[in-house]
Parts: structure tokens; sequence; C-alpha cells
């Protein structure tokens, strides 16, 4: 058998130290749960309130990003036309921009007296502090991940399958549907999933778009915050836990995207 | 019942400028140099590339006619086209992928699924039909996009190189199923090839395209016989024998025999020979050359800087020689000549 050279000791000491850095805030709330009331903390009434927001609103975000994504996507990679890359930039934004400062451009935009919002609350439409205004938000900042996975997806698909299914009689439609659209399952599966987990995630858009309405706009994560800040810390902890568990079963569940190196 | 194609194409600077006509029943053979158009005319003819300029009719119905501001769609052309890596869809079983033609044109499902059914009996896939593409060898993958497009009962059939992304072995048999099929064929075919063998034995006519034009029309024989460029001289100037086959040793149809190194089965045979292996001689020569027959020269052309020369046998060859080694020999029209052609130079496969 050969023997491999061993690895030197700096960069593998730093990495453990790297490993640790992503380890230990983990342990920590594995620490100081309260285990023997968990199961307490996760059927109160508020608790529940938060999850069953929380899920309604992130769900109705991905439904919402996937009608509105796929066919970004698919102009993004399949037109060609002046100001694209302008498109690209504007709608990747919201994956770097700060949550906080997105929801403080919502409120401009679709508050009361907002661009588009003064018109909006004169026909009775009200987005702030409103479950409605908590998937906006959890859509604008969510959606990049949506987009980006599937224009990729888009881009590398054979084209000459879309031709072969056009000279066979498919028109357009039937050919995105019955072709395009089996093709790029896969990635739209990941995106959808990947744009799910940042909107059950959000926090810094939803609280400053959407406000903090218990059972309106108190979803999951400001639940937690709020639960902390008031000294509730088990509950904070115990739900933390959920959203630990639900981020752990996301990257699982991807896993042969993430974690395969190929 | 026919294809007319008048055919005219700008993609920036390339221009292709083509005029063909093929009748019902027959095959026509595109060869020529890549980038010469052949894959951009098929495209024009299947409406994946509409023309610039030019008309396309099958069967007296207008394809395509910018002039008249007059388009089909690839979807409402009786047209289907054989990719040359054959292009299934990856995700649908060898089954859906034939019949996806006939769902697209308003089948049942069941219904399409049963007619796909027949066509896979018919290319011999009938127990492969829940295989998914990734799953089939090249020659099955051939064989289902065969099917696939024939399935989709075309007026035109087009083959763009069907037998280029196959190995040799599986070539030889996968073109004898192939000119089995489309002799059953009954619309117009169009193929796309540079295997001279494809154009011979598939083709009853063919164009040689060069830069988008034609450089030469004409049957498999003619042009085989009288290459009028050196590209076509090299492609399709090829010497091509069919015959019986008896202990690596061709008795060719219409007189003379061929010996190969490489012994096939007994039976029916081909036997190609490049014009550059023949070596011609004004007395016999001396030495180990297995194919040696006498002859007279009866055209010499030059092609380029060299010198193709047809020797009357039996056999009849084409040798492509030096002007200096012409010029060695005295060659004329009518001299006698000796022609070698060494055993190992020689390919032979069953038919």
């Amino acid at each position: 058998m050969r023997r491999t050279e061993r690895p030197p000791l700096l960069p593998v000491a730093i990495a453990a130290v790297a490993v640790l850095a992503f380890a230990l805030p983990l342990a920590g709330l594995l620490w100081r749960a309260p285990w023997s009331s968990a199961w307490k903390q996760l059927s109160s009434r508020d608790a529940l309130d938060a999850l069953r927001l929380s899920l309604v609103t992130s769900l109705s975000a991905t439904a919402v990003a996937i009608v509105l994504g796929v066919p970004l996507a698919w102009v993004q990679a399949r037109v060609e036309y002046r100001g694209k890359r302008l498109v690209r930039a504007l709608t990747t934004l919201p994956m770097v921009l700060p949550p906080v400062v997105g929801g403080v451009a919502l409120l401009f935009a679709l508050g009361r007296r907002g661009l588009v919002g003064s018109e909006l609350d004169r026909v009775g439409i009200q987005l702030p502090f409103t479950t409605a205004g908590a998937i906006v938000a959890e859509t604008f900042v969510a959606m990049p991940f949506l987009v980006l996975t599937l224009e990729a997806a888009f881009r590398s698909s054979d084209r000459r399958l879309e031709e072969a299914a056009r000279t066979l009689g498919a028109g357009r439609g039937e050919v995105f549907r019955r072709v395009t659209l089996p093709l790029v399952r896969p990635s739209l599966i990941a995106g959808a999933v990947l744009c799910w987990a940042r909107a059950l995630g959000e926090f810094g858009a939803t609280i400053t778009f959407a406000g903090n309405l218990p059972a309106k706009t108190q979803t999951l994560p400001l639940f937690v915050y709020l639960k902390f800040e008031g000294s509730d810390t088990d509950a904070a902890i115990v739900l933390s836990l959920v959203l630990v568990v639900v981020s752990l079963l996301v990257v699982v569940g991807l896993r042969d995207r993430w974690l395969t190196t190929r | 019942m026919t294809l007319e194609a008048d055919v005219g194409v700008t993609i920036g600077a390339f221009v292709l400028d083509v005029a063909l006509k093929v009748s019902n029943g027959r095959t026509l053979a595109v060869v020529g140099p890549n980038g010469s158009g052949k894959t951009t005319l098929l495209r024009t003819l299947a409406g994946l590339t509409p023309l610039t300029s030019g008309h396309i009719t099958l069967d007296d119905e207008v394809l395509d006619d910018p002039a008249a501001d007059r388009f089909r769609p690839p979807e409402a052309r009786s047209v289907a086209i054989v990719f040359q890596d054959f292009v299934l869809f990856p995700h649908l079983s060898a089954l859906d992928n034939v019949a996806f033609g006939a769902r697209a044109r308003g089948r049942n499902k069941a219904d399409a699924r049963r007619y796909a059914g027949e066509w896979l009996d018919r290319v011999g896939l009938g127990d492969r039909a829940g295989a998914h593409p990734r799953e089939l060898s090249g020659g099955q993958a051939q064989r289902v996009a065969l099917a696939r497009a024939l399935a989709s009962d075309p007026a035109l059939l087009l083959l763009d190189e069907p037998l280029a992304a196959l190995d040799a072995t599986t070539r030889i048999d996968v073109r004898r199923d192939l000119r089995r099929h489309l002799s059953t064929f009954e619309g117009v075919r169009v193929l796309v090839t540079h295997d001279p063998v494809d154009a011979a034995v598939l083709a009853d006519d063919v164009v040689v395209l060069d830069h988008g034009r034609i450089a030469q029309t004409g049957t498999p024989d003619d042009i085989t016989a009288r290459p009028r460029t050196p590209w076509v001289a090299d492609l399709v100037g090829t010497n091509l024998y069919r015959g019986t086959a008896n202990a690596g040793t061709l008795r060719v149809d219409g007189g003379g025999t061929i010996a190969a190194a490489t012994v096939v089965d007994d039976g029916p045979a081909f036997a190609v020979v490049h014009p550059r292996v023949v070596a011609l001689h004004r007395a016999k020569p001396e030495g180990t050359p297995r194919n040696v027959w006498q002859g007279h020269a009866t055209a010499i052309e030059r092609v380029g800087d060299r010198i193709r020369v047809q020797v009357a046998g039996p056999p009849n060859i084409v040798a492509e020689i030096t002007s200096a080694a012409a010029t060695a020999l005295g060659l004329v029209d009518g001299s006698e000549l000796w022609v070698a052609v060494k055993a190992t130079e020689v390919d032979m496969y069953s038919t």
C-alpha cells in the first residue's frame, strides 16, 4: 500500500478552529436547551401561532417566487435584450442587501404613502403590517435564490432537445411543459427549497415592513427575538432549535448539490 | 410529391445559397467539409433556421418564403430529424421518446404508446421499451432516434450524420438497418454525411457543398469517378467495390477480385480502396502486392497538385498520383498500365 504524506499542521489547525466556530454556537444552543419543558414551550398558543404563520407565509412566498421567478429565469437565460445585465444585478441585489434596508425600501414603495402604496391604499389594498406584507417581504428577499438556481439550469439545458421536440410537432408551450420543465426539475426543486428556507428565516425586511403583530406578522424568527428580549429564554431556545432542525433537513435534502465534491 | 428548395441564408459573414430538388422515395446525400453549410441547410428545411431569401416547398405546400412573408414553424411541418448524437429525451423511456411525436400531433396517450411500441418492434427494440436513453447502447439509441422520427409520420426525413457518433463495428450494422428502413420510407430523404461509404450505400443522389455553395451534384458513382475539387476527391472520390467475399477475397460485381488482409464473413461485402494507395506501373511489378492487374487509362485529370487516373480493369479503379510520377510513367489516355494495391491497404467489411 502506498503511504500518503502527512498533511501540514498549520492549515489543519486553522481549519479545526474554523469548524469550531461553526460548531460552538450550535453546542451552546443544545447545552442551554430546556429539554424537560421543551414540549410545553412548543405547544404554547403563541409558539403554535408563530409556527403556523411562518409555514403559511414562507410557503406562500415560495409559491409567488415560483410563479414570478420561473418566467424571469427563463427570460434571463434565453432572451437576448439590452439591459439584461442591469436586470440581473437588480434581481440579485436582495441576496446581498441588508434585509432591514429591503424592508425600509418596501415601506417607501408599498407603504400607505409610498410610491405605489398610496394608489394601492386608494383601492383598499394595504400591505404594511399585514400577513400579505410579510409574504411580500419574504418573497423580495428569497426569490433570487430560486431565480439564480433556475437560470443556470435553463442556460445549461440542451437546446437541441427542444428543437427535436418542435420538429416532432410540439408547439412552444408544449415543448416547455413536456421537455424544458422536466429537464430542469431537479434545479427547480432545489431552488424552491432554498427560497423557502430563506423565506422561513427572514427577519429584517419582515419586521421593518410588516411589523411584529402576533398571529398576523410575527413569524418564528420574530417570535424567537421577542421572547429572547422579553427574557423568556426557554421559548426562544426551543423555537431556535426547530429552525436549526429545519435548516439541517434542507442541507441534507440538498446534499447532492452541496455535500458531494465533484 | 417533391421537396423543392432554393435556400438562401445569411448568418454574419456566412452565406448559404443552395438549390435542391428531391423526389419522393429518393435519398439525397449532402456532403461537404465542416462549415460548408450542411447542417444549416438541414435546419432551414426543418424550420429551425428561417430563410433569408429563397423558398422551400414540400408537396406543393410552401414551408418558407420570406419574400411572401410565409413561414411554417417546425411543429407545423411534416418533417422529422434524426440528429447526429440522437438527442433523445433523457427523462423519457425509449417508448415515450418514440411516442412523443404521435402525442404532440394529437393522439391520446394509450394510442400513441401502442403506435410507438409497433415502431420499436420494427427497429428490433421491442424489449427495450422501458429503458431510458442512458441505459441504451449507441446503436440502440440510434435506432430509437430513427423510430422516433419515423413514428411522427413525416413527409420529409432529415438525417444529420446519423452514424457519426457510433463506433466502427456498430456503424456497419446500423448502416445496413438504416438502408433497409430508408427503403421502406416513402417520403423524401435528405442525409448529411461526411462518410463516402454512407453516401454510396444510402443515397441515390449526392450534393457536394463547399463554402455554402454547391460544388458538384450527381450520383455517388459520378462523383466517385469525377470529383471536381481536391476536397471532394479526398472525401468521396474513393474506390468502393461491392461483391461477394470468400476467404478474404472479394469477387467484385462486374468482374475482377480484390484481396484484403482482414478476413470477413463469407457473403456480400464491400471493399474500399483509397486512390492514394493505388500504385501504377508500366511493367508488371515485382514483389509482394497481392492485388495486381492490368488495365488502361481512360481519363486523366489534374485535381489540385495531384493527378487522378481512371484505369479500366476489371476491376475499374481510380488512382491518385503525383505529377512527377505521372511524368515518369509517360501517362497519356489509353496508356497500358499495371495496377498494384497492397492487401493491407484494402478495407473490407460485410454488408
